[in-house]
C-alpha cells in the first residue's frame, strides 16, 4: 500500500464522475469539542467514515466541528439534508452511527430512538 | 471536567486540533517524537489560525476561567497543561493574534502518570478525512522510526477527486494500518 496506489484510484473515480452528483446530498457533522472527544466522539465519527467508504457512498459529506453546547448529551451528531430538518442525535456510539448509515442515509428513516432534536 | 477523562495522548491531539480547526486553520502540523533514549515524548501542534494575544493566551491556561464562562474553545489546553506536568514534563503555548498558535507538550515516558499514546491510526484518518480542506503535517518519531503524512501531496496526486470519496477513504484506513 503506498502514495502510488492513490493516482489508479483518480483514473477509476475520473471515469466514475460522470455517474454522480457533484453536490454531498447529506452532510454529517460530529462535535468534537472536549466532552464529546472525552465520551467518544471520535470513535462515532470513526464509524461514519467507514461506513462511507465501506458502502461506497458517493453523496456523503462526513465533517467534524467543535463543541455544539448540550454536552450532557455527547457524542453529538447532526444530519444535515437539501430541503428536510436538521435531525440531532445525541449519546451516540459506534453502533448507532451504523445503524443512522443504513436506516436514515441508506433509507431516508431518520432514527428517531437517537434523535434528541429536529430543527 | 477532570485530567483522567482524557485517557489517551491522542485525545489531547484531537482536543487541541479541534480548537485549531475553530480557529480557521488552513495549515495544521501535529509531530509526535518518542525518544526513550533520554525518556521523553513530545507532543508538538502548530497552527496557522487566527492566534491569541497575550491576555487570552493566559486565560485559556487557567482551568477555572474555562469551565466557568462556559467558553467553547480552548478547554483543553489546561487538560493537556495538566498530563503533561503531571508526568514531570513542561508545556509551552506561543501564540500572536494573527498568526496563530503553537503547542508544546513533553511527557516523561517513564512516568506511571503518563496515558498511553492511544488510538493514533483512527485520530489521524478522522482528523484528515473529517477536516478535508485543511492541509495536515503528521509526523510520528519513534526513535530512529519516522512516519510523515501530508495531506497536501495526497491530495496533488488525487486532483479533482476528493479526500471524502470512499475508494480514498478506504485506502487511508489500510495506508494507516500498514505504515502507521
Amino acid at each position: 500500500m503506498n502514495l502510488e496506489e492513490l493516482k489508479k484510484i483518480r483514473e477509476k473515480a475520473q471515469k466514475d464522475v460522470e455517474l454522480r452528483q457533484k453536490e454531498s446530498r447529506i452532510r454529517i457533522v460530529v462535535g468534537m469539542g472536549t466532552s464529546g472527544i472525552a465520551t467518544g466522539a471520535r470513535e462515532v465519527l470513526k464509524a461514519f467514515i467507514e461506513e462511507v467508504g465501506r458502502r461506497n457512498i458517493h453523496d456523503v459529506a462526513v465533517t467534524q466541528t467543535g463543541e455544539r453546547g448540550l454536552s450532557s448529551q455527547e457524542p453529538m451528531v447532526e444530519v444535515f439534508e437539501e430541503g428536510k430538518p436538521v435531525v440531532v442525535y445525541g449519546n451516540m456510539n459506534a453502533e448507532k452511527a451504523k445503524r443512522v448509515v443504513v436506516e436514515h442515509v441508506v433509507n431516508g428513516n431518520p432514527v428517531s430512538e437517537f434523535a434528541v432534536e429536529v430543527i | 471536567m477532570v485530567a483522567g477523562m482524557m485517557e489517551e495522548l491522542c485525545s489531547h491531539v484531537m482536543d487541541i486540533v479541534t480548537n485549531s480547526i475553530t480557529a480557521k486553520a488552513k495549515h495544521i502540523e501535529v509531530s509526535i517524537t518518542e525518544d526513550h533514549k533520554k525518556g521523553i515524548l513530545t507532543l508538538y501542534i502548530k497552527d496557522d489560525g487566527v492566534g491569541m494575544d497575550i491576555d487570552m493566551a493566559r486565560r485559556v491556561q487557567d482551568p477555572f476561567f474555562s469551565t466557568k464562562t462556559g467558553r467553547k474553545v480552548g478547554l483543553g489546553i489546561p487538560l493537556l497543561k495538566g498530563t503533561a506536568e503531571t508526568t514531570g514534563g513542561s508545556f509551552s503555548l506561543i501564540t500572536e493574534l494573527g498568526r496563530g498558535s503553537e503547542i508544546c507538550a513533553s511527557f516523561s515516558l517513564n512516568h506511571p502518570d503518563l496515558p498511553p499514546i492511544g488510538k493514533l491510526k483512527d485520530t489521524v484518518l478522522v482528523l484528515i478525512v473529517g477536516n478535508s480542506e485543511i492541509d495536515f503535517t503528521f509526523r510520528h518519531k519513534a526513535d530512529e522510526k519516522e512516519f510523515v503524512l501530508e495531506t497536501s501531496v495526497i491530495k496533488n496526486i488525487l486532483g479533482d477527486t476528493p479526500l471524502t470519496s470512499p475508494e480514498v477513504i478506504n485506502f487511508l484506513i489500510n495506508y494507516l494500518d500498514e505504515n502507521l
